[in-house]
């Protein structure tokens, strides 16, 4: 049995994270980086841009070989993970041979959800999770005319904004009453889907499909209120979730993802868990969540890479803070911590400035003088410093109302002064 | 090793808030004048001014969280390279950096950061007040770096001592065809001369009496070149072997035009053997034989200026340096080289001592900055061709109580002897002005030949 001192499964950001966290630490011990893909690592967030021809598939790894071969890493491509062995220190892989390790770390990310819908299990449709699925999808797009993307997050609003790029009649359903419910309030998500219908994209919110049917190549959605959308490409993107199932039977501790600690150790001692595969503590919650997105992936690795490589310099992971970006059609969203509802309401304030007129939008949430959220539409801050000044829940004192009115410039000063 | 890199250092308290930084960024880079679209971003904060601009980092969360491979630090420049045809906009980047050093630019639809304009930054150069300064020192450490260290590990110097420093620096760069001479002192006194039979040298070197130094390594560099071999003279001595003792040996290989090169390493005192007074311990100054009491007030003469008597002797090359000033040490450091295989050639490095001048043992750097600053110590070179000019500006000096203030030397200092010190510091300042502006004479120029 091949052994290795890391074990790292999965190769995109949390991975890749650790992996460098490792790296950083000890530079000699054997590390093995497991993927499943036939590629170089690459990120699911560039997938809509291949789709549309912006991202030549070719260029958008996220290492090359050099890279592993300079710092001693064994990269396999096809490996596929089927059961982990924490009692012997082992995984399996899909093709039954086995590796032993001393440290692993799960990194195995994330897969899409599939809504119960009839009609749906036995049609052909679209998902958007790997390079394969991008490439798919692609090479469908000269032949389609009409597509309905199911589901208003951010993967199925980039997918339906490239598809329109590329000439495609594109229609939105979404369940809930706006788009990108996750990260933005209705008021913001107007202005997002103002723009999408004057870039001819069709949005159906509140609107639940109550059937598909075969149709063609294609496909025909009935909704709930009887109408019915023609398509010849069926992009289904209501969200996604860890991927835990090869873990049953592991000894591995599961909530909704793997639940992990503040090192992003499981409960397994020599085990650990980042990404989007992780459930770790929230930030503004003491219970454990899932922050499926990219820079939290990110920080979780290098927790989790300095935790094996026992690296003194360790911290404790804060907490994930909900927070995206969004580009649509020239414009941008930036949504950074938590809407006044997820808090208390003690202490709570809430500023806005809006301008419908010129597609902007700012809101800002603070809670006892310290920031808990910023959500922009075409508005100017920078979402990592304001990152920062919530981790930090730096107190915003005598600041407070310069940050209200001018809160780049003020978290700019605030940072230089904390910072230093 | 890993490699060091360029930098632009932005010192908040001489900010005045002109904003002509980011004129002279968005000009180079966008063609344009508004300030939005600058890569630094200087903000108001409180009474001052602070700054927004890439760091460069050495572990980029920016690179880590680009999803399109479009961000990567450049293993030769150390600038995070920015690759546009690579970029889909995602702006995930901007939410990795906790120092507003990536943002959205409008109107050019795409991400923008400081690419320190290919190694020359416009905003540096716009900066009046001295508040961003390009640190290119890294090209030393990559430089030099690579070099061999001709001391051993573990020479016994104090905490904090900035002579093994100096030490170090410069015989990694003369290199190891040479012969040191280390007259009694601290740099013989810290092991570089040998103890139990062993020396902490790693290339010839001898401990001459304090009187003959100059005059020893004279007839070692005479005996090399005779047999036909290309062998450094390098003297490292200190300013009391140099400035008392040893001086009539000096001044006479000096005038000679030996082909040595003598670096006096001035710790204002013989430090080595318990703080005595030297010619170089300036007014006022506490040692153990200008003592401070009931009657003594320290030392009561002026320092003789020594590298300024090298100068009338007419040398290849006379210099003083800091370190403080590692790039104008470097480049004074090559120069003295280079005239010591033809003449005689001088360099006066002003060496900070911790347990000597009393003050803690992690601010050496910083005390000599102050001393440079406070024009205390004046920084200037000269050759028989082109004179004497200064290469630190010795206009807008600092107050010099922000320099005898962290000197315990100097704590009992009276208001009347501060003012000599003003006085003695602007007559140098004079003097060496005077100097500046004579330029090369021709009975000068014909020494040289």
């Amino acid at each position: 049995m091949q052994h290795t001192h890391y074990l790292i499964v999965g190769a995109s950001h949390a991975a890749l994270s650790a992996l460098h966290a490792i790296r950083l630490h000890d530079a000699e011990q054997e590390v093995t980086l497991l993927t499943r893909d036939d590629s170089l690592p690459y990120s699911p967030t560039v997938l809509p841009y291949v789709v549309s021809g912006r991202s030549d598939p070719g260029r958008v790894f996220l290492r090359d070989e050099n890279y592993f071969t300079q710092h001693k890493v064994n990269y396999l491509r096809g490996a596929k993970v089927r059961k982990v062995n924490a009692g012997q220190n082992a995984v399996e892989l899909a093709d039954g041979s086995e590796i032993g390790f001393d440290k692993l770390l799960l990194a195995t990310g994330a897969a899409p959800m599939l809504p119960s819908i009839p009609g749906l299990a036995g049609m052909k449709f679209h998902v958007l999770r790997t390079l394969a699925d991008a490439l798919a999808l692609r090479e469908a797009l000269p032949r389609i005319k009409r597509a309905v993307v199911l589901g208003g997050g951010l993967i199925g609003m980039h997918a339906a904004e490239n598809l329109a790029k590329g000439g495609v009649e594109v229609s939105v359903v979404e369940v809930q009453s706006h788009v990108l419910a996750g990260y933005f309030d209705a008021e913001a998500s107007a202005m997002i889907e103002k723009v999408f219908a004057a870039n001819g994209v069709r949005l159906l919110t509140g609107a639940r499909v109550a059937s598909f049917a075969p149709q063609g190549e294609g496909c025909r959605a009935t909704l709930a209120d009887g109408t019915e959308l023609d398509a010849d490409l069926l992009l289904v993107a209501t969200g996604v979730a860890p991927v835990t199932d090869f873990l049953a039977g592991s000894g591995i501790a599961t909530g909704r993802g793997v639940l992990v600690d503040e090192h992003m150790r499981t409960n397994i001692a020599n085990i650990w868990a980042a990404g989007d595969v992780a459930q770790a503590r929230g930030f503004f919650t003491h219970d454990r969540i899932i922050n499926g997105i990219l820079p939290d992936a990110v920080d979780q690795g290098r927790i989790a890479g300095m935790a094996m490589a026992e690296d003194p310099g360790t911290k404790n992971y804060a907490g994930g803070v909900p927070l995206n970006t969004y580009s649509f059609f020239g414009q941008h969203a930036v949504s950074v911590g938590v809407h006044e509802g997820a808090l208390e309401q003690a202490g709570v304030e809430v500023k806005k400035q809006v301008d419908a007129e010129q597609n902007h939008y700012l809101k800002i949430v603070l809670k006892d003088s310290r920031l808990a959220g910023i959500f922009g539409v075409n508005a100017a801050f920078d979402p990592g410093i304001m990152w920062e000044l919530i981790l930090r829940a730096i107190d915003l004192g005598d600041e407070k109302l310069a940050f209200l009115r001018s809160p780049q410039d003020t978290a700019r000063a605030l940072m230089s002064k904390n910072w230093r | 090793m890993g490699a060091a890199y360029e930098t632009i250092n932005f010192k908040a308290e001489a900010c005045d808030g002109c904003n002509d930084c980011m004129t002279a960024c968005v000009q180079a880079k966008a063609q344009s004048d508004d300030h939005l679209r600058s890569r630094i971003q200087i903000v108001p904060s409180g009474d001052g001014f602070e700054l927004a601009i890439c760091r460069q980092c050495g572990d980029p969360e920016c690179v880590l969280n680009c999803p399109a491979g479009a961000l990567a630090k450049n293993a030769g420049s150390g600038v995070i390279d920015w690759d546009g045809s690579k970029c889909v906009n995602c702006l995930l980047c901007t939410v990795g950096c906790a120092y507003g050093g990536i943002v959205y630019d409008a109107l050019s639809s795409h991400v923008i950061k400081c690419d320190m304009c290919d190694g020359a930054p416009a905003c540096v150069k716009a900066c009046a007040t001295g508040a961003l300064k390009h640190v290119t020192t890294a090209r030393i450490y990559n430089e030099v770096g690579n070099l061999e260290d001709l001391f051993v590990p573990g020479l016994s110097g104090c905490q904090g001592c900035n002579t093994e420093l100096i030490m170090r620096h410069t015989l990694r760069r003369i290199g190891p065809d040479v012969v040191v001479a280390t007259p009694p002192g601290c740099i013989p006194g810290m092991g570089s001369v040998g103890y139990n039979g062993l020396t902490g040298t790693k290339v010839p070197v001898f401990h001459p009496l304090l009187t003959n130094t100059a005059s020893m390594l004279a007839g070692v560099r005479r005996q090399y070149k005779r047999s036909g071999r290309d062998v450094m003279a390098v003297a490292l001595a200190g300013d009391g072997g140099t400035a008392d003792v040893g001086f009539q040996s000096l001044s006479g290989a000096a005038e000679r035009g030996e082909e040595i090169l003598y670096i006096c390493v001035d710790n204002e005192g013989y430090m080595n053997t318990g703080m005595q007074r030297s010619g170089c311990t300036p007014y006022g100054a506490w040692t153990s034989t200008t003592p401070v009491g009931e009657r003594a007030h320290g030392k009561t003469q002026d320092a003789k200026n020594l590298p300024l008597l090298m100068v009338m002797h007419n040398c290849g090359y006379v210099a003083t340096a800091s370190t403080a000033y590692m790039e104008d040490l470097y480049e004074k450091l090559d120069r003295a080289i280079q005239a010591a295989r033809t003449g005689f050639a001088y360099l006066h490095i002003y060496s900070p001592c911790t347990t000597g001048w009393r003050f803690p043992s992690d601010q050496n750097i910083e005390v000599a900055r102050k001393a440079v600053e406070t024009n205390f110590v004046l920084l200037w070179e000269f050759n028989p061709k082109d004179g004497l000019h200064l290469t630190h500006p010795a206009d807008n000096a600092r107050p010099i109580d922000e320099y005898l203030q962290v000197l315990g030397k100097y704590r009992h200092l009276d208001p009347d002897q501060i003012a000599h010190i003003e006085r003695t510091l602007a007559n140098n300042l004079n003097r060496i002005r005077g100097f500046a502006a004579a330029k090369g004479t021709s009975s000068a120029a014909a020494g040289h030949a």
